[in-house]
């Protein structure tokens, strides 16, 4: 790990500071510069559907412009102060996928007239930015966040649990209610299993690396050690049939994987995890209605129409994709309501497929993978591996999660609902969504303070 | 540590590269199959969210949009339906489109490349110029004359221009009301199942879609074929035609409904339709010359077109003396629709040319620049000048003092032939009452309307279907309609 970290260091000075005496360029002017352009982006994206649709400006741009830049500005502020070191691209990035979001719910909106689920949106958008502001704010450094590696897992055994009590909302048992809001608590889990993750590989990852025996040429992890990963196996499992979240039982494990490939290197772990995963998978498909229909959907997404009952929602989300063609039908003229249920949720990225085209498709996705990079970035840049293992596996939350629900909406894998990081409409993932980038902005910051000749480490 | 992350991040670059190439798979390779799957209403929704083109009559439309408020936005509205509807067919939203609603769907509908103002530039754009305009041929007054002339009876009237084939009225009837298949409610499901289950047909367009045999009428063609193979020279010289006439190489015997047909001259047998005396003419004239003359007038064409496809008419190829001798006095099986039946007696007022027919003018943008024109039609000569004139004789004595005197115009010279065709099984069936005329104004230099009138009403006492007593007023009626100032 010394070495390991030395090497990152040399590197990076190599390649940024030529001079480590030399206080380093904090960069929060750019960071500046990006939120007034995602907001700018995002006020033009609303006054776009708008014109679109009635040929007038709508009349709450100016709101919705100003309170998208205060809570950016806000958060800014909160990172100025608290996280100066902080990576500059993490809040644009969040700030224009959310005004992005908030933009397509508006516009579908237009054509639910009954359901009105943009200003709810910015609610949470609200709650979300100041969790992030909070988070910034009060936790000074991530390392104290090992200490509740416990706490944090039993908080999320006990939200995942939690919507078993609760009556199940379209097949899915996900979803609590209390006083009229819907809150996904499964959501909220992830971020405290990585925080879990990252803890205990952290501490174990040595046991974990280097006993067990050699068969062939895959090193077996040891029954000893084998034990928590048969059992986060069998949590995605019971996540799985107890829940019906085919979505967020794949996440978990992915994540689970990936963490434990970093922390060990052991490839062994890939094939045992893959293994398991398939095992499952298969078992559950054949086992499962919900699964397997999700499964047949996707090998013949067109069989409904072949027998006669119309498109189904896979259907009817490829041909929005394709009506976008490369450039698009431009906001506010696609027709991705006809998908129905879930179009602003689980499916909001056809709006964007057929709004925005493959051009704008292709942005979002980048957008999204920047982010993603920026996480492994802090997480190469760090020196401890708690810290290491937390970057890496909130940026890995984000890219499975988008895999995982792109992948579905265009019928690249299996569809399975999930929610599109800061563009779908849902509360909880808005709010967990700038946990995370709160969280890297927090390890960014650390990882570039260290390098700071000016200060001390 | 440093390597795994670095495996770890390749990993998630590798899921990032897959959605990539997948979305340029969904929305650009599998793009045209994905945008044409009958399933998905994206097209539907551009098609009906705009106004469709009208199609126009005398300058007017006939047709209309209604905003429905709907998902499919707007929705066709006829102004006269049941009169103009062999004319527009109908543009459903549930049921497709037909005739003319059909055939200029592209440009009615706004597809069409040529209504854009630029080339691709509607592919940019994503844009839909508003459904161009149809101006039609038809004679409005033609129309509602033959029309109200038919008066609900069971039949078809056609009438074109002969010089230039300008079709000048196209009317079927019973007829019905195509707006009530405009929308995708209930309603124009109900209309459809009904209109369907109709034994009157009132959707079968009658004029074009349906071949009868034309009978007597046919006989201006088989005289034309005489005339120009030389096999009649003097039309006042007796043939040698018995009565009855064996058909040949058979015991049949062939009639005719009235007397003093045996050895008639053509201009006399001509003039009360004379079977025996057409059918031996036939003969003689040989199936090859028949079938070429047939031709030129427009049988056994199956790409015919104005712009919508009209039925085959046809005059069998392959015949003995028999069945030629049958066929050639309109009988067996030929068979003719209205349209072609107009474009023979156009033939004879024009010299002997036969012009293509057409219903469309020109199209326009909405705003009214044209986007396309009829043009010159192609012309065939079915007979010469010369037997063209004679037949042009032949024909006005039939108006003058033979079986078509109902079609007379007081001022006008007038031609006609009449005919009441036997068809079903031992000739059971109603007659079908048949006239074809044309008609020359005062002023004119040429005639300028030739028309075919078809009726076949079931519930009409059989002796009085007959072509000069039920068809050829009607013939009058749309003539007069035209000729009038």
């Amino acid at each position: 790990m010394t070495s390991a970290g030395a090497g990152a260091a040399t590197a990076f000075a190599a390649a940024g500071a030529p001079s480590p005496a030399v206080s380093l360029p904090r960069r929060r002017g750019i960071e500046l510069a990006l939120i007034v352009v995602a907001v700018l982006l995002s006020v033009y994206g609303y006054c776009a559907v708008g014109v679109a649709r009635h040929g007038t400006l709508p009349p709450g741009a100016a709101g919705y412009g100003a309170g998208l830049g205060v809570l950016a500005l806000v958060a800014h502020l909160a990172v100025r102060l608290r996280a100066p070191y902080a990576d500059p691209l993490p809040l644009p990035i969040g700030v224009l996928l959310n005004g992005i979001g908030l933009v397509l719910i508006y516009r579908l909106d237009l054509e639910t007239p009954g359901d009105r689920a943009a200003p709810t949106q910015l609610v949470w958008s609200t709650l979300g930015i100041t969790l992030f502001i909070l988070v910034v704010a009060a936790l000074r450094d991530h390392r104290v966040l090992q200490r509740y590696a416990y706490v944090s897992v039993v908080a999320a055994l006990a939200l995942l649990t939690l919507p078993i009590l609760f009556p199940a909302v379209n097949g899915a048992r996900i979803w609590i209610r209390i006083a009229g809001f819907s809150i996904q608590p499964g959501e909220f889990a992830k971020v405290l299993l990585a925080v879990f993750f990252a803890a205990y590989l952290a501490a174990n990852r040595t046991a974990l690396a280097y006993a067990g025996r050699r068969f062939w040429f895959v090193q077996l992890p040891t029954g000893r050690v084998l034990g928590p990963i048969v059992a986060i196996w069998l949590l995605s499992v019971g996540v799985l049939v107890l829940e019906r979240d085919l979505g967020t039982s794949l996440l978990f494990f992915g994540l689970f994987v990936v963490m434990l490939y970093v922390a060990t290197g052991r490839t062994g772990w890939i094939a045992v995890g893959l293994l398991l995963a398939s095992l499952g998978a298969v078992a559950v498909g054949r086992l499962e209605p919900h699964v397997h229909g999700r499964i047949e959907d996707w090998l013949h997404p067109f069989a409904s129409i072949d027998a006669g009952l119309g498109p189904n929602q896979l259907a009817q989300s490829l041909f929005a994709f394709s009506a976008g063609g490369v450039l698009g039908t431009g906001l506010g003229l696609g027709h991705s309501v006809l998908i129905g249920f879930a179009a602003k949720s689980d499916f909001i990225l056809a709006t964007a497929g057929e709004e925005l085209g493959l051009a704008g498709l292709s942005a979002l996705f980048l957008l999204y993978g920047l982010l993603v990079e920026r996480g492994y970035r802090a997480g190469l840049a760090l020196r401890d591996p708690f810290g290491r293992l937390l970057a890496v596996g909130l940026a890995s939350i984000v890219a499975l999660q988008v895999f995982v629900i792109a992948g579905g909406v265009t019928g690249l894998i299996p569809l399975t609902g999930m929610a599109m990081p800061f563009l779908a409409q849902g509360g909880s993932s808005v709010v967990t969504n700038w946990a995370i980038v709160a969280l890297l902005i927090r390890v960014s910051d650390s990882a570039r303070r260290q390098y700071d000749g000016s200060t001390a480490p | 540590m440093t390597r795994h992350i670095r495996h770890a991040a390749a990993f998630c670059a590798l899921l990032l590269l897959a959605l990539l190439l997948n979305a340029l798979r969904v929305q650009v390779v599998r793009s045209a199959a994905y945008d044409g799957n009958p399933a998905n209403r994206r097209e539907s929704i551009a098609r009906y969210g705009q106004p469709r083109g009208d199609i126009l009559v005398g300058g007017a439309p006939v047709t209309g949009s209604r905003d429905t408020g709907e998902q499919l936005r707007y929705e066709r509205t006829y102004l006269d339906g049941p009169l103009y509807a062999p004319v527009t067919g109908f543009a459903s939203q549930e049921y497709g489109t037909t005739f003319l609603e059909h055939a200029e769907d592209d440009l009615l509908s706004g597809l069409d490349p040529m209504l854009a103002p630029l080339p691709l530039w509607n592919d940019v754009t994503r844009g839909r110029p508003p459904g161009g305009m149809v101006v039609t041929t038809l004679d409005r007054r033609a129309q509602q004359a033959a029309y109200a002339a038919l008066d609900g009876r069971k039949g078809a009237v056609a009438a074109v221009e002969p010089a230039t084939g300008r079709v000048l009225a196209l009317v079927s009837s019973p007829s019905y009301d195509p707006a009530l298949l405009s929308g995708n409610d209930p309603g124009a499901e109900a209309a459809w199942r009904r209109l369907n289950g109709d034994p009157d047909r009132p959707m079968l367009n009658r004029a074009v879609s349906q071949t009868y045999p034309p009978g007597s009428t046919f006989k201006v063609v088989t005289a034309a074929a005489a005339l120009d193979a030389g096999v009649v020279t003097d039309l006042d010289a007796p043939t040698d035609s018995p009565v009855p006439y064996r058909l040949p190489g058979t015991t049949t015997r062939l009639t005719n409904s009235g007397d003093g047909c045996a050895d008639a001259p053509v201009r006399e047998a001509f003039e009360w339709s004379c079977n025996t005396v057409f059918a031996k003419l036939g003969v003689r004239v040989g199936l090859a010359r028949m079938s070429r003359t047939a031709q030129a007038f427009g049988f056994n064409d199956p790409d015919a077109r104005i712009p919508f496809p009209v039925a085959t008419s046809t005059f069998d190829t392959s015949l003995d003396q028999a069945q030629l001798a049958l066929s050639s006095i309109g009988q067996y099986n030929t068979r003719a629709t209205p349209l072609q039946m107009a474009m023979v007696s156009a033939a004879v007022a024009n010299g002997g040319q036969v012009r293509e027919p057409y219903l469309v003018e020109r199209t326009t943008r909405r705003g009214g620049a044209t986007v396309g024109t009829a043009g010159s039609r192609s012309a065939r000569q079915a007979m010469s000048p010369s037997t063209a004139v004679r037949l042009r004789e032949l024909m006005e004595d039939v108006v003058r003092e033979g079986t078509g005197t109902r079609a007379a115009i007081r001022g006008a010279r007038v031609g006609a032939k009449t005919g009441t065709a036997q068809h079903g099984i031992g000739n059971a069936g109603t007659p079908y009452a048949w006239c074809i005329s044309w008609a020359q104004g005062r002023r004119d230099i040429e005639p300028s309307v030739a028309v075919a009138v078809v009726v076949e009403d079931g519930s009409a006492n059989r002796g009085e279907i007959t072509g000069g007593g039920m068809a050829a007023p009607i013939a009058r009626a749309v003539m007069a309609a035209v000729l009038a100032p």
